[in-house]
């Protein structure tokens, strides 16, 4: 008991030193989010006035009511939906697609099994901005312009999934793929029935990670989406800014800032719970 | 409840041969455990006539039907593994009902069925439970229940029991046995514990280098050891070998004699068949193994009552047996048949 407080005490120091740090580190980080949540709550005065305002003001509702309903191109409810349209299909089509080719590479012997394997690997070499202009070119043929479907299906392919997800079917035991087929599970039983639930919190980091990289997607979207009605929220902000002598209504800017970090923080935290979950589930 | 045929099966990996061509016939109800040392190719066997396995060469029937390009499923087998391979996000209750729901079993039936395994196996408390929640032996239980839920034609065992410690392996062995007796299933069953094989087995095969050098029951075969491999892989100590030259007397036609450890007794130096320094003694109690080591330099095992003396090492003893105790064996170190040899020395 002695010797156990004495650690306690020992760490205590060192302890407090540690959180000072990380708290600064926070206030620091955190400081430009708030700066953007104070402005979304004042008028556009104030905000053009020097010095800024460093404490929310009392135009909460009317600034985040005007940019949901009517916003400045096209309301941002909109264009927050036009987002998680385009995250959920990016992240779902992106797992689902990886883990069915990393099933064929694992578990089937095909001709070409090797050679594929490459290509999709080759294809991590080949990110969006550098196959830009055909692939605007195949999209823009289909006639996908300022479409979900041209948001998403170009960038559904994933070499770094599949490649994840061909690592993990690797450490599946090979007896529990035999043990299956003599309990007569077809292939894509097993798929279903077994390694899909095995892989779950594989799938549920991949998740959070996929969904964050489609919301964030700028480019692409940018590039196809010439309807305000299409655009999505990260490009629909800086399309907000005033070209020319326009004004800037910065408050209604920042409450769309605020707006569009929600979605992705709500998926971290909802999905960290899943995924710490199955961590401490984890089984082997 | 079926037999099961093996006609000159062969297996083959790319280039290297690893099954011979192997002949078996399994009688209904029978329990055949296949014993050999590690890389002999018992698991090969099994797995081709589980279906997971190509088939280089030969047949194999269940039921009289050929079933070599049927897909496991449809061969009617049930089979165990060594680590078990239980799916570890189902409960217990779902590992085992998994082939009977795949089978599109009604539901009521499959909770009879599970219920009954269940119940043999005394599994009962642990139905709701993930297989990471069980011991060994409770998860070795579970692969049993799942293969026997499916009320298969045969049973297949690949060392099941090889991962467990030593008191649970008796016991499992025990309720194996028990409940493949109750429920009349062919079975094929690996290993390579010979005491495994020596309980279990209603018959037994004994493999070497991708052969079957023996088929028989048990006892036969510790009595009548095929070949020189079988008489030294089938006993425990393990058969002694020793050159004709080395005895008192010749041996018309043989280039081996084998004579097992029980068989012996030390004798005063100078008598018995042959001669040896004793190099330590093991005294387990109830026996007790004494080795010797023979002037041509090999070593001998004699294995006497734990009552008699216990001699010391460095001490020189005789050894004895009974002459019609001894097995020889050829150049090709087949089986010499005693019974005519003797016939045609004795006139
Ligand atoms: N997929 C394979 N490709 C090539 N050779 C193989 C393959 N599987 C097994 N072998 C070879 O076949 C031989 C028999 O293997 P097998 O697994 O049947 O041995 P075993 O008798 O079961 O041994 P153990 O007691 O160690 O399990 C071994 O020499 C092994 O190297
Ligand atoms: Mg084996």
């Amino acid at each position: 008991m002695a010797e156990r407080s004495g650690m306690v005490e020992k760490r205590g120091a060192g302890h407090w030193f540690t959180h000072l740090g990380l708290i600064v580190g926070v206030l620091i980080i955190f400081f430009p989010i708030w700066l953007a949540f104070v402005a979304s709550t004042v008028t556009q005065p104030e905000i053009v006035k020097p010095p800024m305002p460093l404490w929310p003001g009392g135009h909460f509702f009317e600034n985040y009511r005007s940019a949901l309903v009517s916003g400045i191109n096209a309301p941002v409810a909109r264009m927050l939906g036009n987002s998680l349209v385009m995250a959920l299909g990016i992240a779902l089509g992106k797992i689902a697609i990886s883990l069915l080719s990393a099933f064929a590479i694992v578990y089937f012997r095909f001709p070409g099994r090797r050679l594929f394997f490459w290509l999709i690997f080759l294809t991590l070499m080949l990110p969006v901005e550098v196959r830009i202009v055909p692939t605007y070119e195949v999209v823009a043929g289909f006639g996908m312009l300022n479409s979900y479907s041209g948001l998403i299906f170009p960038l559904i392919a994933s070499a770094t999934a599949t490649f994840l997800f061909r690592q993990f079917f690797m450490t599946v035991p090979d007896e529990l793929a035999e043990a299956a087929r003599v309990d007569g599970a077809r292939p894509m039983r097993f798929f279903l029935d077994i390694l899909l639930p095995m892989s779950r919190t594989n799938i549920a980091a991949l998740f959070v990670i996929l969904f964050i990289y489609g919301w964030n997607q700028y480019l692409w979207p940018l590039l196809i989406t010439t309807d305000p009605q299409m655009n999505t929220i990260v490009m629909g902000i800086k399309q907000m800014f005033p070209s020319g002598d326009d004004v800037a209504d910065w408050p209604v800017i920042m409450a769309t800032s605020i707006l569009a970090m929600v979605p992705p923080i709500v998926v971290v935290i909802s999905m960290q719970n899943l995924f710490i979950r199955g961590l401490v589930d984890s089984e082997k | 409840m079926a037999t099961l045929k093996l006609r000159n099966v062969k297996k083959r990996f790319g280039s290297t041969d690893v099954i011979h061509g192997v002949d078996l016939d399994v009688a209904d109800g029978e329990f055949i455990v296949i014993v050999g040392p590690s890389g002999c190719g018992k698991s090969t066997l099994l797995r081709m006539v589980a279906g997971l396995e190509t088939v280089s060469g030969g047949e194999i029937s269940i039921d009289g039907k050929p079933v070599n390009d049927l897909e496991p499923m449809d061969r009617d087998i049930a089979m165990v593994f060594q680590n078990y391979a239980l799916y570890p996000h189902m409960s217990v209750y779902d590992n085992i009902s998994y082939g009977l729901k795949i089978a599109k079993t009604p539901k009521e039936e499959i909770a009879a069925r599970v219920a009954t395994a269940a119940k043999m196996l005394q599994l009962e408390p642990y139905l709701q439970r993930k297989p990471r929640e069980l011991s060994g032996g409770q998860r070795q239980r579970v692969a049993m229940g799942r293969a026997i839920v499916r009320k298969p034609a045969v049973f297949l065992f690949d060392e099941p029991l090889s991962n467990l410690d030593a008191k649970l392996r008796v016991q499992m062995r025990l309720e194996i046995k028990a409940l493949q007796k109750e429920l009349g299933i062919t079975s094929l069953y690996v290993t390579h514990d010979q005491v495994e094989a020596m309980t279990l087995a209603d018959r037994m095969v004994v493999m070497h280098g991708g052969v079957a050098d023996q088929i028989g029951a048990p006892l036969d075969v510790y009595a009548n050891p095929a070949t020189s491999f079988v008489a030294g892989f089938i006993g425990s100590p393990a058969t002694n070998f020793l050159p004709p030259a080395a005895l008192n007397a010749p041996r018309d036609g043989a280039s081996t004699v084998g004579v097992r450890p029980e068989h012996t007794r030390l004798v005063h130096s100078g008598e018995g068949q042959t001669q040896g320094i004793v190099t330590f003694s093991e005294a387990l109690g109830a026996e007790t193994l004494v080795h010797l080591s023979l002037p041509s330099g090999a070593a001998f095992t004699v294995r006497q009552d734990g009552a008699l003396p216990c001699p010391h090492s460095g001490e020189h003893c005789g050894v004895d047996w009974d002459q019609s105790r001894e097995i020889l064996f050829d150049a090709d170190e087949r089986r010499i048949r005693q019974g005519r040899a003797r016939a045609a020395a004795c006139p």
